[in-house]
Formats: structure tokens, sequence, C-alpha cells
């Protein structure tokens, strides 16, 4: 099987005032080509900062990062910002949506610094992106006319949108009612099915029999990384769970 | 990348912020406007002095009696008589440079026509007065040499003191009106001129022979003043010299004694009023950079303002996979639009302001390409750049780092 991302040794230290923080502490771990794995961990552990650095939004300190086989500290600006365009898709933990902006356009953003996508092209993919997540009457709507939980699934239609090969989560499903988290699972578990590659960081320890994979970190550490043998499938999950409406 | 969707996303961007937008314009309008306005109104006073200095002839030369009191020369009374006609020969026969001449006489009183009556002065000329005050006649003739060697009591008079005369709508020529008791006939009547920039009105003129005026009006042998005119503008100087020799040889007065006339060019009066209105022009000239500054400052200010939210954007915006050049792009088209509109807006306005104020207050004002293109150009570079430069720090940032920006 093919890595798709390799780390070695990863550190990252953040200086506040005149002490270090130390948020990772030496992470090496590689996840082969479409693996869906889970990462866990308390508040504060390092999993965001983790994943930011496997989404090329930040550099590590020390360490190595291959993607693809291609050491990342080495490209250009450029070429990572190519990079988080086509390949990569971020879900953020507390969403990052442009304010004052529709649900379709920023669905639309990522396809804008892609020059290969036709503007109706575009528009037709925000709409199937948007439609997956079940925001269907809720294209028009801008980000301060939405909840929580619709503006968590507008940030992970944003994701889908430019189909890029790897999906990295941050708290993808924290603040939805279990019902639309299993819906998502289900929604990430089809695209793995499609091949992608998907990180999953959650504090929901539930959702790792719905995976390959769980990594746990602690204090800036991997602590565990275990493989899951028997995955559930999450559409059975949900037709045990009661309907809403 | 796609030059229309740059286009597209900072057009979006605009128009999701446009109270930001229109206050980052509001700065480049008032700078624009203000400079516009101002020196339309330092320029014009200028332009208009400047203007009716040639309308009296910009290369007119006045000669009066007696030292230039403006060195704080002691001035002796006897010397107001020092103009005598032999001077006014002399400058005529003999100066190369001075084309036209005419002693200058005029004594005070009121004109009579009727029962009407007008208060004024009538001054005694010769006919080349005419082409030195750029004067016209309009019907009937300017006194002749006949008339003017037998003292003949005839005049040529301006439009007001036709107005106020001939009140019935007769035919002024051949008409008798007196003046101080003497009859004088008028012969012509001048082109009328309007009121100058400064309020004089120029058709308040009557003209007589010099030699009437100084005969039977004043009794006297001296003359008042003499005008002349150079041959060009610029041979004003040599002009003013060659009359000072001819004065100065003809008053016998030694190498030691100092002149007892003056000689005044409108050149020289011209550079006196044109450093007046310069020094007005200046201050308003100031007036209108404090503006530019404020207006500059309003603009940095909200553009500083908005750099944390602007720099959240940017953060965004390089995640899902914009490039520097991107951003850069984005904040260049979206600072050009909003400069470049605001500039414009602030010319029509700062034009528009300027007519007002010639229409409202009737100053004179005169707008100059280059305080148009001045301003637009200072307020659009400092908005270019204003909004430009936090885009350009941003986008050197970590996406992680631009999002977490407080
Ligand atoms: N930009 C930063 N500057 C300074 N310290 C930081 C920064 N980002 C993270 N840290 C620190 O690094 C550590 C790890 O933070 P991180 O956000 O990765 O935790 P986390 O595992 O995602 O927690 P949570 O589950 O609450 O989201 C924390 O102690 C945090 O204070
Ligand atoms: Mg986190």
């Amino acid at each position: 099987m093919k890595a798709v991302i390799e780390l070695n040794e990863i550190k990252r230290d953040f200086l506040v005032g005149d002490e270090v923080v130390h948020a990772l502490r030496g992470v090496s771990f590689t996840i082969n080509e479409g693996e869906f794995v889970t990462i866990m961990g308390a508040s504060g552990s390092g999993k965001s900062t983790l994943l930011n650095i496997l989404g090329c939004l930040d550099t590590p300190s020390e360490g190595v990062y291959l993607l693809d086989g291609n050491p990342v500290k080495k490209m250009s600006n450029n070429e990572r910002a190519v990079l988080r365009n086509r390949k990569i898709g971020f879900i953020f933990q507390n969403y990052n949506l442009l304010p004052k902006t529709t649900a379709l356009e920023n669905v639309e953003l990522p396809l804008m610094y892609n020059p290969d996508v036709s503007a109706s092209e575009r528009k037709k993919r925000a709409m199937v992106a948007l439609e997956s997540v079940g925001l269907k009457d809720r294209m028009m709507h801008t980000s301060n006319q939405m909840s929580g939980g619709q503006m968590q699934r507008v940030a992970i239609a944003r994701a889908l949108v430019n189909d890029s090969a790897v999906i990295l989560a941050d708290e993808a499903t924290g603040n939805l009612d279990s019902r639309t988290s299993y819906e998502i699972l289900a929604l990430l578990q089809d695209l793995h099915r499609k091949g992608r590659t998907i990180i999953f960081v959650t504090h929901n320890p539930d959702f790792y029999d719905y995976c390959d994979r769980n990594i746990i970190l602690r204090d800036g550490k991997v602590v565990e990384d275990n493989r899951n043998k028997v995955i559930k499938d999450a559409r059975e999950t949900l037709k045990t769970l009661p309907e809403e409406d | 990348m796609n030059i229309i969707n740059l286009i597209k996303i900072a057009f979006k961007a605009l128009t999701t912020n446009t109270m930001r937008a229109f206050l980052t314009m509001l700065g480049i309008i008032i700078g624009v406007a203000s400079v516009i306005t101002m020196l339309a109104i330092g320029q014009g006073s200028k332009k208009s002095i400047q203007s009716q200095i040639s309308e009296m002839g910009s290369n007119m030369i006045m000669i009066n009696p007696g030292a230039d009191m403006r060195g704080g020369v002691r001035m002796d009374p006897s010397s107001m008589q020092t103009l005598k006609l032999d001077d006014y020969y002399d400058i005529r026969d003999e100066a190369m440079y001075v084309s036209f001449v005419s002693p200058n006489v005029s004594s005070n009183g009121q004109f009579i026509f009727g029962s009407n009556n007008y208060p004024g002065s009538i001054n005694g000329v010769g006919p080349e007065y005419l082409d030195i005050r750029q004067l016209k006649v309009e019907s009937g003739e300017i006194f002749s040499d006949e008339q003017i060697q037998t003292s003949a009591k005839v005049c040529v008079i301006g439009q007001t003191i036709v107005d106020n005369l001939f009140t019935n709508d007769e035919d002024p020529i051949g008409q008798v009106i007196r003046f101080n008791k003497i009859p004088f006939t008028v012969i012509g009547v001048l082109e009328a001129k309007g009121y100058n920039s400064m309020g004089m009105d120029q058709d308040e003129v009557v003209l007589a022979p010099y030699t009437t005026v100084m005969k039977r009006l004043l009794a006297i042998t001296y003359l008042q003043g003499i005008y002349c005119s150079a041959l060009t503008e610029d041979m004003t100087d040599q002009a003013t010299e060659e009359i000072t020799e001819i004065l100065r040889t003809n008053h016998k007065l030694l190498d030691s004694d100092d002149d007892d006339f003056t000689v005044r060019s409108q050149q020289e009066l011209s550079t006196m009023m044109s450093s007046t209105t310069d020094l007005m022009t200046i201050l308003l000239a100031c007036i209108a950079g404090i503006s530019l500054v404020v207006g500059g400052i309003g603009i940095m200010n909200i553009m500083y303002v908005s750099v944390t939210e602007r720099t959240r954007e940017i953060g965004l915006r390089m995640s899902v996979g914009a490039r520097s050049i991107d951003i850069l792009s984005q904040f260049l088209i979206e600072a050009i639009i909003i400069s470049v509109t605001g500039g414009i807006i602030g010319i029509l306005i700062g034009v528009l302001a300027t007519y007002l104020v010639k229409l409202i207050a009737s100053w004179p004002v005169y707008i100059q390409t280059w305080s148009v293109i001045l301003s637009f150009a200072v307020c659009t570079i400092t908005g270019i750049f204003f909004g430009w430069y936090p885009a350009r720090k941003a986008a050197n940032l970590d996406p992680i780092d631009a999002i977490r920006y407080e």
C-alpha cells in the first residue's frame, strides 16, 4: 500500500511570552492511501496542532513531513497553496466561514482558486456538496443566519467540494446532535469507500468503531495506535436511532 | 490564476463590506474635492488679477511727478510740478522703445446735461491714450490734432456717462454737456468695458484734449502724469530706462541728484499683485494639503481597523488554496476600485463645489489640470498603498497564523 502521509519526529513549539509550549513532542506515524483514521486525546493534547501541520496550514518546528513522498518543508508557499487547493479538504474546529457570505459562496470558495473549474461547474459542484450534507434549502443563507450545526455542515461541504484525496476533519461533528453526527459519519464512510484518505479528530469514543485505525495523543505524543478489525456501518446505526422529524 | 475570478472575488469582498468601502472612499473623495476647490479659488483670483492688468495694457508705463515714495523718501511739494509738456514731446519724438504716449491731467467736477447731472472727472489726454488703455471709440471719433492745438471744447465719453446724462435715448454725439460751467461738445462714445475685477467702473470716463483741460479748466502749464506704452511687454524695462534718461536730461539733473519723477510699469504692478495672490494660493494649497493628509489618515484608519478582520479572511482564503499572488491581486483590485471610484467622485464633487463657489459667492475660480491630476494621483496612490500593504504582510504568514491573528 502506498503511504500518503509520513511523519517523522514532528515537533511543534509555541513561544508564549518567555515560555515555550511544546504542543507536539515528536510524533511519528505513516498513513496509507485509503485509510480512515480517528485521532483522539484530551483537550490540549495537540490534536489540532497536528492536523494543521498535516493540512499544510502550519509548519513544524522540527521533523520531516512527507506528503505523497515529497517533503512539505522544501515546497514553496505557492506549491503548498496549490496542494491545499487540490489535494486536501480541511474542516476547521471553528468552521472559519467567510462572514456575510452565503453558504453557496462559501462552498464555492476553494474552486474560485482553481482555474480549471468553470463558473457553471463550480456552482453545480457546490450545490451537490451542500445537498450531500443536507443543506439543500439553506444555500442562500449567510453565516449569521445559520445555527452552529449548519455552519459546521457548510464547512464540511467546503472540504468535500474539491474532490480532494485527503480529508482532514477537526471535530467535524462537535456541534451536531447524535443523529446528524452519524449522518456525517456515514457521509465520510461513503467517501472512504470511494478511496479517500480521511483523518478525523474527535472526542467521541464511539466513532472509533466506524474507522480503520485509531491514534491517541497525550501531551503531544502518540500513546496508542490501534487497528480496528470489525468496522461498523454508520447507516446501520442510523436506522437504530429514533427519527426526529 | 484566473483574473476574472479575482475580479469577482474583489467585487464580492467590496459588496459584502459596503460601509468599509464607502468610508475609505469618503477619505479619498474629501481629499480630492477639497484640493481641487481650494486651488481653483486661489488660481481664480490670481488669474483675474492678471487679466485685469493685461486689460489695462500690460505694457503700460506711468510717469508721475515727484520722487518715488516707496523708499520712504521725503517728497518736496514743488517737485509735483516737474513734468512739463516738453517732456511729453521729447518722449514722443526720441524714445525708441515707446510706441504710444499721452499726457494726463484731470479735473473733478459735475457733468450737467439738461436736468441730469453726474459727478466725475474729466481726463485731459492725447489721442494715443486710447491705444495705451486699450479703449475703442464706438461711435463718433476721437479728437484731432487740430482740436488739440486749438484747445477745442470737445469730449469723448464712456457708457456710464451716456446712461446717466442722456436718459431720453438721445444720440449723445453732437450734444453739449457742461462741466464746471464750461460747455463741451460730445464727439465720440467709447465702447463699454464693464467693471474690472476690482469693482471699478471702467466706463465712467470722459476724455478731452489735454490742452483744453490744462488751459481752460485748470490753468496750469505742468502735467500731472504721462502714460506711455512700450513696444512690447518684454521691452518695458528698456523703455523705462530710456524714459528716465530723457527726463533726467530734460530736467538737467546731476548724477548725484535723485529722480524728480517716478516711472512705473504695469509689469511691476503685476508682479506685486501676483505675489499677493501667490501667497493666497499657497495658503489655500496648505489647507488643501491638510485636507489631503486628513483624508489619507482616514484611509489608513479604515484600512488599519479592518486589518484584523481582513487578516483572518486572508488566512481562510489561503487555507482553501489561495496563493499569495491571488491574495495580493484581490486586494490590489479592491484598492484600485475604491481609490479610482473615490477619485473620480472627488473630481466631480470638487468641480461642482468650485462652480457653486463661483455661482453663490461669485468669486473668480479657475480649475487647473495639474491640480486635478495631482490630487487624484496622491489620493489614489495613498488608497492603493494602504489597501495593499496590510494584505502583503498577511499573505506572507502561515495560513493558521493569519486565521488566528488578533
Ligand atoms: N498558536 C498557539 N500559541 C501558543 N500555544 C498554542 C497555540 N496553539 C496551540 N497551543 C498550545 O498547544 C497545545 C495543544 O493545542 P491544540 O489546539 O493542538 O489542542 P487540541 O488537542 O486540539 O485541544 P482541543 O481538544 O481542546 O481542541 C495547547 O496547550 C495550546 O495551549
Ligand atoms: Mg483542537
